[in-house]
């Protein structure tokens, strides 16, 4: 796999940023890009130029004449991308595919990026007449939490806090700087009562895996296989006004318990988790829609540390989408490279999380729950 | 590190898009007459709000129009500081979702409150209203 750095990367293009991540992959998997078959791209693009991004891409690296697919669901584009190509790979359609998520946002303006990701609902039914944003979808489900589990401004701010951390030890990360919780509770609001430190930046940053089947990676030799157990897809009503609830993601519910029982297990077998904290308060329920911990638990799990190094369940220990950074479409396989990582005990030891059962997951939501994909890669 | 360099594109994109209100006419209409109108199907009895022409519950397009009645109670709300550009000249809104007594649930804007004094729970009354440049639109206020 291949990761660039995050952060605001306006010193490249779209097709050089991509290029940092998908050259280092396939000098890693011993493929040229010659011999990939097959490349599906997440990428929501619209702040970057290029309508056709797969394409312009594949030529700049090289890949031209694969097959080539650029897959949207939201902020979790890059699961849709992996889903896709793991799907090609496992129905022996190909014997090994590229997953690219690439995602250059910081090429316009912030208001115009928060009407882009604003739309990102039901247009038509809560943006044309009341100008909903990303934080406030959000918003609406940190005010339910609060009201009906008790959850603090301040115990969302821990969350900033322990992601910022790991930030600061991942190298690759947007921002790499610890905060305090005095720090995110007097940050500006941006959506009441979430404020500018609850969170994630708008980040530019690629990521790149190679799939490849059993018979393949055999052939090449791959010495560390890690290997996709099971993959998890769900959805949920595009306006928000037709859930039953504002405290969790029935998506994640969803998509959890199938990767669960495709893979054969409990969410007490995970060793390490990437969860989708694009604010604060979709890490807290991420955990209790992951399983684990009961519903309204989550702010619990993070005052205690659980969710630390050294705790029950480490969690977005590469400081997560709030500190390392969240560019949309990369999100999904930069959780993928991450965890890989994690899986071979390659990361720094001071955010390596210990391996009992060698087994991962990955949590990416698309828009507020609208897509939700889970992931569980075990070596 | 140096200042990165970059062309300032030549070419500016505009989009306005015209949406089709064809088959929810009427629920535009009513806006205008004061009224919020959902929509009932025929086959299956579900009520739905937002209006919609075909129920996607049971496949049936033949819907009737029924008139809320408006009351309902705050399920969560927010308020909105950093305003997307289309929105960077209105004041900082509040957005409530509402259930209301007939059983679906709206989102729209509160108004003539202060967020400091919303609450979960509190009642409220989804609202027609035309704004100053004609546009129909819907909204709670506090009861
Ligand atoms: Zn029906």
């Amino acid at each position: 796999m291949g990761h660039s750095r995050f952060g605001d990367r306006s010193d490249v293009n779209l097709s050089e940023l991509a290029f940092e991540a998908i050259q280092p992959s396939l000098e890693k998997s011993e493929l040229t890009a010659k011999e990939i078959p097959y490349m599906a791209l997440g990428s929501m693009g619209v702040w970057s130029e290029e309508p056709l991004p797969a394409v312009v891409i594949a030529e700049y690296c090289g890949l031209t004449g694969a097959g080539l697919v650029r897959c949207e669901a939201a902020c979790a584009s890059g699961s849709a991308a992996a889903f896709n190509a793991y799907s090609a790979v496992r129905s022996g359609q190909m014997d090994s595919a590229l997953v690219v998520g690439v995602e250059k946002m910081k090429q316009i303006d912030t208001p115009t990026v928060l009407e882009i990701i604003g739309r990102a609902g039901y247009y038509m039914w809560e943006f044309e007449n009341f100008g909903m944003t990303f934080p406030a979808y959000y918003a609406v489900h940190a005010v339910q939490h609060m009201a009906k589990y008790g959850t603090t401004e301040e115990d969302l701010a821990l969350v900033a806090v322990k992601n910022h951390r790991y930030g600061a030890m991942n190298s690759l990360a947007h921002l790499q700087q610890e905060i305090t919780v005095e720090k995110v509770l007097n940050s500006s609001v941006i959506a009441w009562p979430l404020k500018l430190y609850d969170c994630c930046p708008i980040t530019d940053g690629s990521a790149a895996v190679v799939l490849a089947s059993e018979k393949k990676a055999k052939e090449l030799g791959v010495e560390d296989p890690v290997w996709i157990e099971a993959m998890g897809v769900a959805s949920d009503t595009a306006n928000l006004s037709k859930r039953e609830t504002y405290v969790g993601l029935e998506a994640s519910v969803r998509a959890s318990r199938m990767a669960y029982r495709m893979a054969g297990i409990s969410p007490k077998d995970v060793d390490v988790a990437t969860v989708h904290d694009c604010f604060t308060i979709a890490e807290v329920m991420a955990y209790e829609d992951l399983g684990f911990c009961e519903k309204g638990e989550g702010a619990r799990m993070v005052r205690e540390g659980e969710t630390e190094v050294g705790g029950r369940i480490p969690v977005n220990v590469d400081g997560g989408l709030k500190a390392k950074g969240h560019p949309i479409g990369t999100t999904g396989v930069s959780m993928l490279a991450e965890l890989t990582k994690q899986l071979r005990e390659e990361v720094k030891p001071s955010r390596q999380a210990p391996m009992k059962n060698y087994t991962a997951l990955a949590h990416n939501t698309g828009g507020t729950g609208h897509y939700g994909y889970v992931t569980i890669l075990r070596r | 590190m140096d200042k990165p360099l970059s062309l300032k594109s030549a070419r500016t994109l505009q989009i306005t898009y015209n949406l089709p209100i064809s088959r929810t006419s009427k629920f535009w209409e009513g806006l205008k007459e004061g009224k919020v109108y959902a929509t009932t199907c025929q086959k299956c009895g579900m009520l739905h709000f937002p209006p919609v022409a075909d129920c996607g519950n049971c496949g049936l397009s033949n819907v009737k129009w029924t008139e809320l009645d408006g009351e309902g109670e705050i399920v969560t709300f927010t308020q909105v500081f950093v305003k997307p550009a289309s929105f960077s000249k209105e004041p900082s809104y509040i957005v409530a979702i509402a259930r209301l007594k007939e059983g679906v649930k709206a989102l729209a804007w509160l108004t003539g409150i202060k967020r400091e004094d919303v609450k979960v729970g509190m009642k409220v009354k989804l609202v027609a209203r035309v704004t100053s440049d004609g546009r129909a639109t819907y909204e709670f206020i506090p009861v």
